[in-house]
């Protein structure tokens, strides 16, 4: 049925394909007393051959485009389909019981599989435990007369359409057949998201209703830049979608050439474009797109994922690693970000009216200072082994800023005393609450320097909740309000000779780019994947023409739509 | 009947790979096979069944063939035994 659907863009790219549903089928059944006991053997048998040749060509199919490896399990699952005592007993039960085939391959797969998972010392024994769940379904759907999703069969290319996808699913996947990912479940870093970006295939996640709204075998469209899914696309929708592809792959061969060039204006005014990560995982990400720094390394990974409150030493290798990993570029580490919206069951927190405007981020750690020296510690260890900066969510005043960096220093000093080899560490402040922006120049003198959270300092400046769909149309970055805050930020920094970097959505954002090279800012830290594009975007800008756009954003415009029709007469953005 | 026994060395025990190929050896031939681990006896053309056994390394086992062909059997599991690693 035509429709579209609304997904979170998860892998850039566009896929049009025909659909792929990979949703099991209703394999439930009715217990029945049977009086022709040799018959029912007989379907019985019927099914076991089918599940087998269906078996054996899946193992072949898998040999040939995953590697034996992944054939293997085929492999074990054809010995199951093969194994005379599972047969005898099934058979031994039709006859013996006068029940159903479906009843009696329950009734003696369940035993077994009872059995094996009963091996708890034994892991391998309880991965065989699903072995023979997955080889008992493949043979109730053949007695049953449905068909199973077979991934390792596809032969033609198709969208993968799943409620979710599994790290075993993917396994069975043929690249060169899959075109695109959509499922109902999962956000940017579900596994299915990370997997889409690692094969670079586009993808749409969490669309809540793909596998209910798209038939087997539909045509599709998935767009994976925009969230955007169309089922059964007309002929021009079809068209459109493949120039937008088509522009697409060109643009991003372009883009990948500047992987490992420094990110030069068209007058040779070098900025470091770096990445926002949010566990050592995504450090290859970083890499793979030609990034210059980390310019923002979210802590709370740490604090989310577990059930007790991160060690020091636990806390010490992820920022190790990610340290170590970038080789000697800078890796910003912003410390606990977390407050009354995220329930963490070792740290009670107050529910709150207003979690974003309560008792969160560096308020927390100022007052629970044992969770913040633990952290600093952490940090100060992995900072021997790299460039590593530190710096604290949500400070308001300058006396918060000191007395966060007293702490810290605090440590510092305990460390070397003990001594400990501790590197050069930058100690800045994440820019978010516009009462710090107004006086910027006060804090400049303390800080080295400021990273602009432009989600929050938006939401403040604005007063609208940012997941408040009724206010979105106040989510306006580009309002000259924004903007002057920004500015004055970046000449507070400069004055006192420190510098400024941009860590939100914004310092990706293809509009905002430009004037923010004309603002001065010194550092832009994205997503990853947005970081050759924006590389190609500033190749093609002047410093001067920027800041001339940017004075009149500042100083002449006065909406945000103003803004942007600037930067569009100005910069030929495509 | 014939009989081996086998003092498996195999750090994981017949498990995975091997027990699936002993099984395979097992059966080719049509002779009754039978794997025998603490008392309790299996059909060791079975995969369920060798794997139900749970046989570790270290464990004692033997293997008994009766039939037309149980000494060409008994030579071709024990030749799959060393290959694999399983019994020296």
């Amino acid at each position: 049925m035509a429709g579209t659907l609304k997904g979170i863009a998860a892998s850039d790219g566009i896929a049009i394909a025909k659909a792929y549903l990979m949703v099991d089928p209703d394999l439930s059944f009715e217990k029945k007393t049977i009086t022709d006991a040799d018959a029912e053997v007989a379907r019985l048998h019927d099914a076991l051959d089918k599940s087998k040749a269906e078996l054996s060509l899946i193992k072949e199919k898998a040999a040939e485009n995953l590697g034996a490896e992944e054939a293997e399990v085929f492999e074990a699952h054809l010995t199951i389909l093969s194994d005379p005592e599972l047969i005898g007993n099934i058979e031994d039960k039709i006859k013996n019981d006068a029940i159903n085939a479906e009843e009696a391959t329950k009734e003696v797969t369940d035993n077994f599989i009872e059995m094996f998972e009963a091996m708890t010392d034994n892991a391998y024994m309880q991965e065989r435990a699903a072995d023979i769940r997955d080889v008992t379904k493949r043979l109730m759907s053949h007695l049953l007369g449905v068909e199973l999703p077979n991934p390792a069969l596809i032969d033609s290319e198709v969208i993968i359409v799943a409620h979710d996808l599994t790290p075993s699913d993917t396994a069975q996947l043929d690249r060169h057949y899959v075109k695109g990912f959509i499922t109902d479940i999962g956000g940017r870093t579900s596994h299915s998201a990370i997997m889409s970006r690692t094969l670079e295939i586009p993808a749409v996640v969490g669309s809540e209703k793909a596998t209910t709204s798209v038939k087997q075998g539909e045509m599709m469209i998935v767009d994976g830049l925009t969230g955007d899914a169309i089922i059964d696309p007309s002929e021009d929708q079809i068209k459109d979608y493949q120039k937008k592809s088509d522009e697409f792959k060109a643009q991003k061969a372009e883009w990948e050439k500047l992987k490992n060039e420094r990110t030069l204006s068209k007058d040779g005014v070098h900025f470091d474009l770096a990445a926002n990560i949010g566990t050592p995982d995504d450090l290859q990400g970083v890499l793979d797109n030609g990034g210059e720094a980390i310019g923002l390394f979210r802590s709370e990974f740490l604090y989310m994922n577990a059930s007790e409150l991160p060690s020091e030493d636990d806390q010490f290798e992820a920022y190790k690693k990610v340290v170590e990993g970038m080789n000697g570029k800078q890796v910003v580490v912003r410390t606990m970000d977390i407050g009354g919206d995220k329930e963490l069951p070792y740290l009670p927190l107050p529910e709150e009216m207003n979690p974003f405007l309560g008792y969160r981020a560096i308020r927390i750690s100022l007052d629970r200072t044992d969770l913040f020296r633990t952290q600093l510690r952490a940090l100060l260890r992995a900072s021997a082994f790299g460039n590593l900066a530190i710096m604290f969510p949500m400070i308001a005043t300058v006396a918060e800023f000191k007395k966060a960096r007293a702490i810290y220093d605090d440590e510092r000093q305990k460390m070397i005393d003990a001594g400990s080899k501790v590197g050069d560490i930058q100690v800045g402040m994440m820019m978010e609450i516009p009462a710090a922006a107004m006086i910027a120049d006060k804090l400049a003198k303390y800080v080295d320097f400021f990273s602009i959270g432009t989600n929050d300092l938006i939401q403040y400046s604005f007063a609208a909740d940012r997941g408040n769909e009724k206010v979105a149309y106040l989510y306006q970055p580009y309002n000259p309000s924004l903007l002057r805050l920004i500015k004055q930020t970046i000449d507070a920094s400069h004055a006192e000779g420190k510098w400024t970097g941009m860590c939100g959505e914004m310092a990706g954002d293809q509009i905002a780019v430009p004037i923010l090279m004309g603002l001065g800012l010194d550092e832009f830290s994205m997503s990853a994947t947005s970081i050759l594009k924006t590389r190609a975007l500033m190749k093609r800008l002047t410093t001067d023409d920027m800041k001339k756009l940017a004075e009149k954003a500042v100083t002449e415009a006065e909406t945000n739509e103003d803004v942007i029709k600037l930067v569009k007469e100005t910069v030929n953005n495509d | 009947m014939e009989k081996r026994d086998f003092h498996v060395i195999a750090e994981t025990g017949i498990h995975a790979r091997p027990a699936t190929l002993l099984v395979q050896s097992a059966s080719k031939f049509n002779s009754d096979i039978q794997l025998t681990y603490k008392d309790k006896s299996v059909n060791l053309k079975s995969i369920m069944g060798v794997m139900s056994l749970g046989v570790g390394q270290g464990a004692d086992v033997t293997i008994s063939a009766d039939g037309d062909d149980e000494a060409d059997a008994i030579a071709a599991l024990e030749d799959t035994m060393k290959k694999e690693g399983l019994s020296d």
